[in-house]
């Protein structure tokens, strides 16, 4: 970590100013001289967001041709706050989140072939097709959901965090929710008794500008969600979401102050998703041309200008990632197809651990 | 045996069941410093320390989802709620966290929490702190409904209910604390959720009976005895799963039922078993099932009012009498 970044976790124990408009995306970027990271660890987390990118491209041509059903959500412009954050936790650290996380979901190390056979309702699916789109799980991986109800994922996560504490381990607990579970009285209980227990717990608000239709100056009254910290003493921090690396850094600096004082912060993550709330959303509430503004500072495209610009990878490398990722796609989706059906004695197990 | 108080029962299984096992631990408003709001948590705080029981700030959303997350990694939380009417906060947690997260996870996350406290009718505290509301949790696949109607059921059910690996809400009545009965002290003894009592056993009409109507049906069948009704009063003590089979083995024996409750009665517990009754035993009934419920209006604080608004002794003798054509 940077000089400079340790210096900004100091200032920034309670937020500092952040843009506030919904046409006024963050400017800065990851300059060259702030990537420490080893070339492995670049490339991987390059590979991720390209593979998330690709994946939810080929769930948007699934959900058309009727292979998916119900909701699907997808996480198209919002790559760099799932793989910079999740990049920065050990395997055995918790993560849990809203319904929109097949992204997160492949980060934490759930296979695409998974989370595909899991949208198609399948036996091979990640929750053996009884969750879908919005209820992914992995308990040997620690991915701990995947949850529909706004904010609902944040007093579980705080619960999670608890039991770290209480089973006196030094796991971290990563909670991401978008800005319109802010509003959500969920979101308050749950920093406010993170704080008065000191629990291990980073708050990622994954701010894209939108609660479905309704925009954040619409909804919110102070829009600037990491000052709201300051009503809890909680830490915390602004991040430029589009930029993967300082995602990271940032989780990294929250990583530290969990996992050596037991002490919880919450991020704002500011980003945009490129497709609608859900694949039944037209998008009538913005213009095309916004959505082009953010467009130029894609969470791709900056990184691997900032990769290229420093030495680390060349058009080749860009090339064979492409070329793996979408074998790993296409993968995915024959391992969905040719995964069966749940057996409909599957409608009756589950209900009860213990049934009696 | 010892002789001791629904509330001191409970505090025995609260204490022992923490002894056994270190993942479990408690958590509520005012249950540690304050020694419960209704004293049921007294002295816990001293024997366990504050790591194990856990003064909460109002906020019962927050710590009932707290509870679901603890409970998915790995600790057995025991969740209580000052009275039940507060739960009424927390449901999104207790309903589409705690019930169905081990169904949509495809079997991966067990939630072994109980959601605890009173509930029912109180004591002339009006409207929003005197109801019934276990039919809404009942209704619920995932979880399980518990309510004992002795001291020496309420610890042995709320053992089980703590070292069950489902989602339990127990139910407690607040006007039964202080009643005194037998108590096996044993830290063994435990009774299996999802098994009916037979709290009185009669042959010419049976009464289904729960919670606080329990000893109001055990009176009642008392009179009747005395004009020659002998009545079996059947306590179902978990609600979800209902023990149906006794229920109907009972019902194709005496070819009459009255089912008892405090709650409303649209939708309830009592219009579920009445239902199963008359798909399961419809051949062996002598009289459509009578159902004696709480009134179908919020709870009045007047004294008088309040009375007229809870079953009582004289309405279930009149109702059996009712289905006994006498």
């Amino acid at each position: 970590m940077s000089n400079q970044s340790s210096e900004q976790s100091d200032q920034s124990k309670h937020a500092s100013d952040s843009p506030v408009s919904v046409l006024d995306p963050p400017k800065t970027s990851t300059q060259s001289s702030e990537i420490t990271e080893d070339r492995e660890t670049l490339i991987e987390i390059l590979r991720q967001m390209v593979l998330i990118r690709r994946f939810e491209e080929k769930c948007a041509e699934s959900y058309s041709l009727g292979k998916i059903g119900g909701f699907c959500h997808l996480y198209i412009g919002q790559e760099a706050v799932g793989v910079g954050a999740i990049s920065a936790l050990r395997e055995d650290d918790y993560v849990l989140t809203s319904y929109r996380e097949h992204g997160q979901a492949i980060a934490k190390g759930i296979s695409p072939d998974a989370v595909m056979a899991e949208l198609y309702g399948k036996a091979g699916g990640s929750s053996r097709g009884k969750g879908g789109s919005m209820h992914i799980f992995d308990k040997e991986l620690n991915f701990l959901g995947g949850h529909g109800i706004v904010g609902g994922q944040i007093p579980l996560a705080t619960g999670v965090a608890f039991a770290s504490k209480y089973q006196e381990t030094d796991r971290v607990t990563l909670c991401f929710f978008g800005e319109a579970a802010v509003n959500q009285g969920a979101f308050h209980e749950s920093l406010n008794m993170a704080q008065l227990w000191k629990l291990p717990c980073i708050y990622i608000c994954e701010n894209n500008m939108y609660g479905m239709g309704t925009s954040l100056e619409r909804a919110m009254s102070l829009q600037n969600v990491a000052q709201k910290a300051c009503a809890y003493e909680i830490a915390s921090e602004f991040v430029d979401g589009m930029d993967v690396l300082k995602m990271r850094q940032a989780v990294e600096r929250a990583v530290k102050r969990a996992r050596e004082e037991s002490l919880p912060t919450l991020l704002e993550a500011r980003t945009y998703r490129y497709m609608g709330h859900s694949m039944s959303d037209p998008g009538n509430y913005r213009t095309r041309a916004e959505i082009e503004k953010y467009q130029e500072r894609d969470p791709i495209k900056l990184f691997v200008d900032a990769l290229k610009t420093n030495g680390v990878i060349g058009d080749d490398d860009l090339a064979q990632i492409e070329a793996q990722v979408k074998k790993d796609v296409e993968q995915s989706v024959r391992f969905a197809e040719e995964s069966p059906l749940p057996d409909e004695s599957e409608l009756y197990t589950n209900v009860y651990a213990n049934p009696l | 045996m010892a002789v001791m108080t629904m509330r001191d029962a409970l505090n025995l299984a609260l204490a022992e069941e923490l002894a056994r096992d270190p993942s479990v631990f408690l958590m509520g408003e005012e249950v540690a410093e304050y020694q419960g709001a209704y004293k049921v948590t007294r002295g816990l705080l001293e024997k366990f320390g504050p790591k194990r029981v856990i003064d909460t700030p109002i906020t019962e959303l927050g710590f009932a989802g707290l509870g679901v997350g603890a409970a998915m990694a790995g600790l057995r939380p025991i969740i209580e709620f000052m009275t039940f009417n507060f739960s009424i906060l927390a449901t999104d947690q207790i309903i589409n966290s705690a019930a169905k997260m081990l169904y949509m996870s495809g079997g991966q996350f067990k939630i072994p929490i109980v959601f605890r406290g009173p509930g029912g009718s109180a004591y002339q505290v009006s409207s929003q702190h005197s109801q019934a509301i276990e039919s809404w949790y009942a209704y619920f696949p995932g979880l399980k409904v518990v309510m004992p109607s002795t001291p020496a059921d309420a610890k042995g059910l709320l053992k089980s209910a703590i070292r069950d690996d489902d989602p339990v809400i127990f139910i407690e009545q607040e006007r039964m604390y202080g009643m005194k009965d037998e108590v096996p002290e044993d830290e063994d003894f435990t009774i299996p959720l999802g098994v009916a009592d037979v709290k009185r056993e009669g042959t010419d009409a049976t009464i289904v009976a729960r919670s606080l109507m329990v000893p109001t049906a055990l009176k009642a069948a008392e009179e009747l005895e005395k004009e020659g009704i002998s009545c079996e009063v059947i306590d179902p003590r978990t609600i979800r799963p209902l023990d149906i089979e006794t229920i109907v083995a009972s019902v194709r024996k005496t070819n009459r039922a009255v089912i008892a409750e405090e709650s409303h009665p649209f939708a309830s517990v009592g219009a579920e078993i009445s239902a199963e009754i008359m798909e399961q035993a419809f051949d062996f009934l002598d009289a459509p099932v009578k159902r004696v419920s709480g009134v179908d209006v919020p709870m009045p604080y007047a004294k008088n009012l309040e009375q007229l608004a809870i079953p009582d002794v004289a309405q279930l003798v009149a109702a059996v009498k009712e289905v006994s054509y006498k």
